[in-house]
């Protein structure tokens, strides 16, 4: 009996440990921004070039930051999401438009509905890069004190919303500025 | 087929010639600091394509994040400084090499553990082995001499009826 007990053994671990690989997702690389600050920029808006906005402007409040590009084939599909949750008026979602053409990303927003408090423009991608974003769309929870407190990789889609983002936004709320 | 060749080798040329135009030539102050930057391309891992290194990848996002790694050796950071710059970004995940540090004692570690565990495993075995060798020719020998006493009590008692 004790001779099987030792490949029994090593096969229950072994077993245990790929399937938890199983329910990881590679492509989701952990933000190490999660309960840091949000790194501070100032960008032009896409409405408006002349004035800036940056993540100081909206200390106070809970908000997110919405990577996405009129290129971005995931943005597209979070689109709608995006404007049916703005339609609830719960917080403001500012939109980092990233590496895009100022033009379309103007006519999208006119064709496709506005879910956005405003846009910075990251034509470079600079900025993007100071977040750690490494792919559009990626949306951030700031907090009234402006800490990073998660970070949803790819679309937002409306289970993502209603699990994740609402319940997490709701304590956030509750949180003292 | 000379016009087939002819055509062959021409678009081969001009396939040569459009690749060749993407290439961007980056000029560097010292020769040190070409080579930290492309020590540091060859250590930092492309996020998108991730078991592609930043210098193997021509993801957009790899093609940023040289520029970037470019632009801080321009300013005179030093290799371990962008380095920290990256993972403050994006985590330990993007150094192809992991730190030796707590969460990944294992992962340094666990190899060796396998070994050690396997050579005693290896040991134990070989040892077991050896001693039931041992007495097996130690049984072995016990039963020819009990054999040979047989066979020569049979003998002698043979001489004596003959």
């Amino acid at each position: 009996m004790s001779r099987y007990f030792l490949p029994l053994s090593v096969f229950v671990v072994m077993a245990v440990f790929l399937g938890i690989g199983l329910t990881l997702d590679p492509k989701e690389v952990p933000s190490p921004f999660i309960g840091k600050p949000a790194p501070e920029f100032s960008l032009p808006r896409l409405d408006n070039p002349q004035a800036n906005i940056s993540p100081a402007d909206m200390k106070g409040q809970v908000w997110l930051l919405n990577v996405w590009a009129t290129w971005c084939v995931s943005c597209r599909a979070e689109h709608p999401t995006l404007v049916s949750f703005s339609r609830q008026n719960q917080l403001p979602i500012v939109g980092l438009n990233y590496k895009d053409d100022n033009g379309e990303a103007r006519r999208w927003l006119q064709r496709l509905g506005n879910p956005y408090y405003a846009n910075a423009v990251d034509a470079d991608g600079r900025v993007a890069i100071d977040w750690g974003v490494y792919g559009a769309p990626e949306t951030f929870v700031i907090d009234k004190k402006g800490i990073i407190r998660y970070k949803q990789i790819g679309p937002v889609t409306p289970q993502a919303l209603s699990d994740t983002l609402l319940p997490l936004i709701e304590k956030l709320k509750g949180e003292a500025a | 087929m000379k016009f087939w060749m002819a055509f062959t080798l021409t678009s081969l040329l001009l396939m040569g010639f459009s690749a060749s135009a993407e290439m961007k030539v980056l000029t560097f102050k010292t020769p040190e600091a070409e080579a930290d930057y492309r020590q540091l391309t060859a250590e930092l891992r492309c996020l998108v394509c991730q078991n592609q290194t930043l210098a193997d990848s021509h993801a957009e996002l790899a093609l940023d994040l040289k520029q970037q790694t470019y632009d801080m050796i321009s300013e005179g950071k030093s290799p371990t400084e962008i380095k920290a710059y990256m993972v403050q970004r994006y985590g330990d995940f993007v150094l192809y090499k992991p730190p030796f540090q707590l969460n990944t004692l294992l992962l340094w570690l666990g190899p060796f553990l396998i070994l050690a565990l396997g050579l005693t495993t290896l040991l134990r075995f070989v040892r077991r082995q050896k001693a039931e060798a041992k007495n097996n020719k130690a049984s072995e020998t016990a039963s020819q001499t009990e054999e040979l006493q047989h066979a020569h009590d049979l003998l002698t008692d043979k001489d004596k009826h003959s």
